[in-house]
């Protein structure tokens, strides 16, 4: 959890928006490291995670909450963490060898074509197990993460398929069960010439216009600089009656612990 | 994993005054031609080329995946896939080579063989491309090659999958070597613990099988993609290494390209100017070519290996591969 940016949204474990849906999203940059800032974020805050992780492995994931002071390891024994092995699972299901009822969730791999019903099911399945701990903890509303969602892209799964599957968690998690949702969307650079039918730019128009707070990040447009990696866009969208519609970049710095955000120009490379 | 070392256990018997004790230390277990990295202590192996290992951050970790990006005529890629497999050879690694276009033996026959440093006076042999006898035959996993393959291994891996069949075929051909010889932890304690080092050239090229590199609107334009994917999956689980080259020059789609880099760990790109307007430029007299790095993974960790300067360039004296930052040759880059 980066305090710098919790003071930027104005949340804290302690007091954040329920039925919030956040799109992270990035171009041309690499913006999992706000990622990893919910997933430390919801499990501080006492919610139920569930994560699907599928473009990295449980141990990378656990290895940087580590860091941030959140042991996934055991978060996932206590029950307040889901978690789906995405990238490690899908050579199996692949290869046709795994067809038992577990890998449903993953059969989006076997057969792009016939959407990710799997996986919401998946979802909704954890998610509304609520309370069946062994301590009967029950814990607070349940956030879904999703790191990454443009993948599927690469492995065929259309456009629509994928929006209709943020549509119907969206209706479930946050109308529902008042929980939130925070997906990362990676995007593909700016082509004029090309129309890009089927790609990750259309998917992240769609959810921009469903969310209620995006963070688009992105290299610096004077070029590449050590110090600063790069910028970020925080757009309020949005929210019940009120429409916002605020936007401000911010310059960020990512190092070991955290992330450091600054206004723009303020960087300590530059004072 | 580590049996811990019984600590000094006769320390008090020697009439020692303290009650100090040795911490008792762990005996790790190290597998040839790997070392931790400085910065995440992640395991790495050297890729052959010691000024790339600089400039990806200390070399390859094991689980990942390096793309390389082919220069136009794919003779340095090729240099560089083969300074792979000789490192592969030297530390006594496994190798598992695929490739559509060369046979895998005769790329093996053709591996450079290592630089000797003797301070004894002897000649310094600069890696001339002879053919390379490796002390331990065994020690060379079968080089595969699909059109080789007997024809039920074929018939078995048709329907129903979203891969064509050659990509099918190599993927399931890695993770049988995978399981059988035990990269992924499924030995017996007996077996001594070894990288695995995975070669795959041009893949994506017309000779798997694949469109991506001829079509604007490729059949398959997801066959490649997800290979990779499902290729990073077996390395996570394993201790293995890969190599990927792929003709990007070929590919149109830059989109494609994208996903396929993000889809890697570690990702560069070689442009040579041989055939080009630069060849005869002053500015890059003393090169054979420019290298991007496209991407830098990160691992375990948030923060990446940060390049000093993103302006490198290679160039290739007497078979030695050498990479250095295109405005300060001299300094280190």
């Amino acid at each position: 959890m980066f305090p710098e940016l919790n003071s930027i949204l104005n949340s804290t474990p302690d007091s954040f928006k329920s039925s919030d849906f956040i799109l992270v999203s990035d171009r041309r940059a690499d913006a999992s490291f706000l990622i990893h800032h919910y997933l430390s974020f919801y499990l501080r805050a006492g919610c139920k995670v569930c994560f699907l992780g599928l473009v990295q492995s449980f141990s990378h994931y656990s290895a940087v909450s580590q860091r941030l002071g959140v042991s996934l390891a055991q978060a996932r024994e206590k029950g307040q963490l889901v978690f789906l092995e995405g990238l490690k699972d899908s050579v199996g299901v692949l290869l046709q060898e795994d067809t038992s009822q577990e890998t449903q969730p993953l059969s989006y791999v076997r057969s792009p074509g016939a959407g990710l019903e799997g996986l919401f099911r998946f979802v909704e399945c954890s998610m509304r197990q609520s309370g069946d701990g062994d301590a009967g903890e029950s814990w607070g509303p349940p956030v879904l993460l999703i790191d990454d969602l443009s993948v599927l892209l690469s492995l065929g799964v259309s456009v629509g398929a994928i929006l209709d599957f943020t549509l119907y968690c969206q209706a479930t998690m946050c109308s529902e069960l008042q929980g939130n949702m925070v997906i990362l969307v990676r995007c593909e650079e700016e082509d004029a010439d090309d129309v890009d039918e089927e790609g990750s730019n259309l998917l992240q128009r769609g959810l921009v216009h469903q969310c209620n707070l995006a963070l688009h990040v992105e290299g610096l447009p004077t070029g590449y600089c050590r110090d600063i990696h790069g910028q970020m866009e925080v757009w309020w969208r949005q929210r019940g009656e009120n429409i916002y519609n605020q936007r401000k970049i911010f310059h960020f710095k990512v190092h070991d612990k955290g992330a450091s955000f600054f206004a723009r120009g303020t960087s300590s490379a530059v004072l | 994993m580590a049996a811990p070392v019984s600590g000094m256990a006769g320390s008090t018997s020697t009439g020692n005054a303290t009650s100090f004790q040795k911490k008792p230390r762990r005996k790790l277990v190290s597998i040839p031609g790997t070392r931790p990295s400085v910065q995440n202590g992640q395991l790495l192996v050297s890729s052959g080329v010691s000024s790339l290992d600089y400039v990806i951050g200390g070399g390859l970790a094991v689980g990942t995946l390096l793309l390389v990006e082919e220069d136009r005529y794919d003779s340095y890629s090729h240099m560089l896939l083969r300074y792979f497999l000789a490192e592969g050879v030297v530390c006594g690694h496994e190798l598992f080579l695929a490739s559509a276009r060369d046979h895998p033996d005769e790329i093996v026959q053709e591996l450079p063989s290592p630089i000797v440093d003797d301070v004894a006076g002897m000649k310094i042999s600069e890696g001339q491309s002879q053919p390379s006898d490796p002390e331990n035959p065994d020690t060379m996993k079968i080089a595969w090659r699909y059109q080789n393959q007997p024809r039920y291994i074929l018939f078995l891996s048709c329907s129903f999958s979203p891969l064509p069949v050659p990509y099918h075929a190599l993927l399931k051909s890695i993770q049988t070597v995978i399981r059988k010889e035990g990269f992924d932890g499924s030995t017996p304690q007996s077996k001594v613990r070894n990288v695995l080092r995975l070669g795959l050239h041009s893949l994506g090229s017309v000779l798997w099988g694949d469109d991506v590199c001829c079509k604007d609107n490729p059949a398959h334009c997801h066959a490649l993609t997800t290979f990779l994917y499902a290729l990073r999956g077996l390395l996570r689980t394993s201790l293995s290494v890969a190599m990927v080259t792929v003709p990007s020059h070929l590919i149109q789609n830059r989109a494609v390209m994208g996903r396929i880099i993000r889809l890697s760990d570690t990702a560069i790109a070689l442009e040579s100017f041989r055939g080009s307007e630069k060849e005869t430029n002053p500015l890059y007299k003393d090169y054979h070519g420019l290298l991007h790095v496209r991407q830098l993974p990160r691992l375990n960790c948030l923060s990446c290996e940060v390049p000093d300067t993103k302006d490198l360039a290679f160039k290739l004296k007497r078979k030695q591969f050498t990479i250095e930052s295109r405005w300060f040759p001299s300094m280190a880059v």
